[in-house]
């Protein structure tokens, strides 16, 4: 191992990388772009959802009721209607995720103290939005409900007894449950996976599909030099975007940060190792640029992604898929980014993650390091 | 280094990829300071043999010791004993003349104390000097083959291998390169080249005439053309060329006719004898005849001469 020659290459790389504008787009702006797209675009929460009213009742109590859901921050009564058909028109044309429908007996059925029904026409093209209208908009009506009821009582001078049992929630970690602060974090794992493994996948195929490489492997430069100064540049960016990325949740989403910064850039550089070797592995086998990125992109930034637990928590796959995703590294990495981020977890306390993915990084690592040879054909 | 005077000894070298044979069974040997070429079509096995030389391609079978080091079981010794410089240009287009510069002698671990005396000396023989900053890429042809040059020689090899080094380069960029070469070899430095230029193949101390993989012929450009050729050459300039060619073919005391320039070229076995008889056949045959003479042959006979008996089939630039 010559420094002098791992250098050489290592500069050249860097003058690669800085000269080529769609590089240092990459390189510089994509990162702040992911962190931006999913700490903004990706939102999990379900807030001001649009709802339609058909109060066919229109009296005080309907107005009651129809005020909760509009209390509620989960709702926002956009509009009132008069018919039938407008209501089934808004939820056609989406302007409504929920139509209420209030009976035209509601007051009366009320001061009757008969059962009385609302009914609520939900938009179930999204499962998820729908089941979660369904929960709260049943809280609110229940909420009403005993309201009714305790009122009643309170009338009639009898004492208002507290329910014997409730839950008291407090809600650790992301106290506010912002999805950002739930997403933004892994994000980083997104990150590296496009400047670890995309970029650097292209490095050794380019030399190849140049014709470069042949003039390089004439010189007495070894194959780690090459590697490791190919790798070098990659790495200093990736450790350079984690910080921005983090600086960005940080201060720009307030995202809490809780745990240990050292351990945070200490687990990054672990899981950059791993998507820098895997795109120098797959660069050195696919030989050409396309072929080069595409797989390194289907192996790195799609399971980061989807299986990763990034976005789609693991306990929620369904079983196959969380077999597999003790082989995604990125799904280690993303867990401690949380665990860093949120509940502050002591370091030592990663050791679940921890080992799989230095296992990773060493395997990897030497799979690349045997992978590249000095050989033409 | 070896005990004797050569830089490079081929023996039995083979090299078969599946069940095609690109290099079979070349013996040869390079004397310290020579340049010495190595001439044949595309396809011939040039590429493939200097690739073996460079440790570049493992041989499939025989030996060959470049500097001294066995090139299949010390390639790193060989490469840090030679100056390479493959077919394609392949210097980082992207990088600066001076970047590259910069980069090679890194690779060759030029010292510190000497790099900015070889970075001059570079810049220098490439005529580069003035426009270190230059983006490689924008560079013309010429230029750039000769940074590629510079590039592979920074360490000062005793050995160098130029693999076609001026394709697709203008003539008198061609000549400035060969000067190169030249100036070169005085160091006694070992220059291997090789090339489809027949007139590039005069300037070489010795060559070896290559086709399909083998050596056709062995020996400096004079010797080769006085030795190689089985009989004596005419050139006929007559009317017209085509039927002439097809007349000839068939014509007893011609061993080959050929289509050069505007004239042919007849490999006869003597000439003083043969020139009466040829032009008494043409004119029976009905084609005019204008001069007809004895010719020196030119690398290029020599070369269809050695391999017109099993035709290569394979493109021929000249």
């Amino acid at each position: 191992m010559s420094f002098t020659r791992f250098l050489a290459v290592a500069r050249k790389e860097v003058v690669h990388i800085f000269r080529d504008s769609r590089g240092l787009i990459i390189v510089l702006i994509m990162p702040v772009v992911l962190v931006l797209l999913f700490g903004y675009g990706v939102n999990l929460d379900f807030k001001g959802l649009p709802v339609y009213v058909y109060d066919r009742d229109g009296s005080q109590q309907s107005q009651d009721l129809l005020k909760r859901f509009q209390a509620s921050e989960y709702f926002d009564v956009v509009r009132v209607v008069n018919d039938y058909p407008a209501l089934t028109r808004s939820l056609d044309d989406g302007h409504a995720k929920m139509g209420i429908v209030i009976p035209w007996d509601f007051s009366q059925r009320l001061g009757d103290r008969r059962p009385v029904q609302i009914q609520a026409l939900v938009d179930g093209t999204d499962d998820n939005t729908a089941n979660v209208l369904i929960g709260y908009a049943q809280a609110v009506v229940q909420g009403y409900s005993s309201d009714v009821q305790l009122e009643w009582l309170r009338n009639r001078g009898q004492l208002l007894r507290p329910a014997l049992l409730s839950v008291e929630t407090r809600t650790w970690y992301n106290e506010d449950l912002e999805s950002s602060a739930f997403i933004v974090p892994g994000v980083l794992a997104l990150v590296m996976s496009v400047i670890g493994a995309f970029l650097t996948s292209l490095t050794i195929a380019r030399e190849w599909e140049r014709g470069t490489m042949e003039q390089l492997i004439s010189t007495p430069v070894t194959p780690l030099e090459i590697m490791l100064g190919k790798l070098a540049p990659y790495f200093a960016i990736g450790m350079f975007d984690v910080i921005v990325c983090a600086l960005i949740a940080i201060y720009w989403f307030q995202v809490p940060f809780r745990g240990s910064f050292p351990t945070l850039l200490f687990t990054s550089a672990m899981f950059l190792v791993v998507v820098l070797s895997l795109g120098f592995y797959v660069s050195v086998i696919a030989k050409s640029q396309l072929t080069a990125s595409q797989i390194s992109l289907i192996i790195t930034f799609l399971p980061a992604f989807l299986l990763s637990g990034f976005l789609f928590p693991i306990e929620q796959m369904p079983v196959v898929l969380q077999w597999i995703t003790p082989l995604v590294p990125a799904r280690y990495y993303v867990s401690i980014l949380k665990k860093i981020f949120l509940k502050g977890t002591p370091t030592a306390l990663l050791y679940p993650d921890l080992v799989p993915l230095a296992l990773f990084a060493l395997v990897v690592a030497l799979l690349a390091t045997a992978s590249f040879h000095k050989r033409l054909g | 280094m070896p005990e004797d005077n050569n830089s490079v000894v081929i023996e039995n070298l083979v090299k078969r990829f599946g069940d095609f044979v690109a290099v079979d069974r070349i013996s040869l040997a390079v004397r310290k300071g020579e340049v010495f070429g190595f001439l044949g079509p595309n396809g011939a096995g040039k590429s493939t043999t200097i690739r073996m030389l460079c440790g570049l391609l493992k041989p499939t079978s025989g030996r060959a010791r470049v500097a001294g080091y066995d090139v299949a079981r010390d390639p790193e010794l060989v490469r840090q004993n030679i100056g390479y410089m493959s077919q394609k240009f392949s210097l980082y287009n992207d990088l600066t003349v001076v970047e590259n510069i910069r980069l090679f002698a890194g690779l060759y671990s030029v010292p510190a104390n000497v790099l900015k005396e070889r970075i001059e000396w570079a810049l220098e023989m490439s005529s580069l000097k003035g426009r270190e900053h230059l983006i490689t890429a924008t560079l013309p042809g010429g230029w750039k083959q000769r940074l590629a040059l510079g590039c592979a020689v920074l360490h000062q090899p005793p050995v160098i291998f130029l693999d076609e080094p001026t394709s697709g380069v203008d003539p008198i960029s061609r000549r400035q390169f060969w000067d190169l070469i030249h100036h070169m070899a005085e160091e006694d430095v070992t220059v291997f080249v090789t090339t489809h230029y027949m007139e590039e193949a005069e300037y070489c101390n010795r060559l070896a005439m290559i086709s399909r993989g083998a050596v056709a012929a062995l020996g400096a450009p004079s010797e080769l053309k006085q030795k190689s050729m089985k009989g004596e050459l005419l050139l006929v300039e007559c009317e017209p060329l085509g039927q002439a060619v097809e007349i000839l073919q068939s014509a007893p005391d011609v061993i080959d006719a050929g289509v050069f320039g505007r004239a042919l070229h007849l490999v006869v076995r003597d000439a003083t004898a043969a020139i009466p008889q040829v032009k008494k056949y043409l004119s029976d045959h009905g084609v005019t005849v204008g001069l007809i003479e004895k010719i020196h042959p030119s690398l290029e006979d020599v070369f269809v001469s050695l391999t017109s008996a099993a035709d290569t089939g394979k493109e021929w630039k000249a």
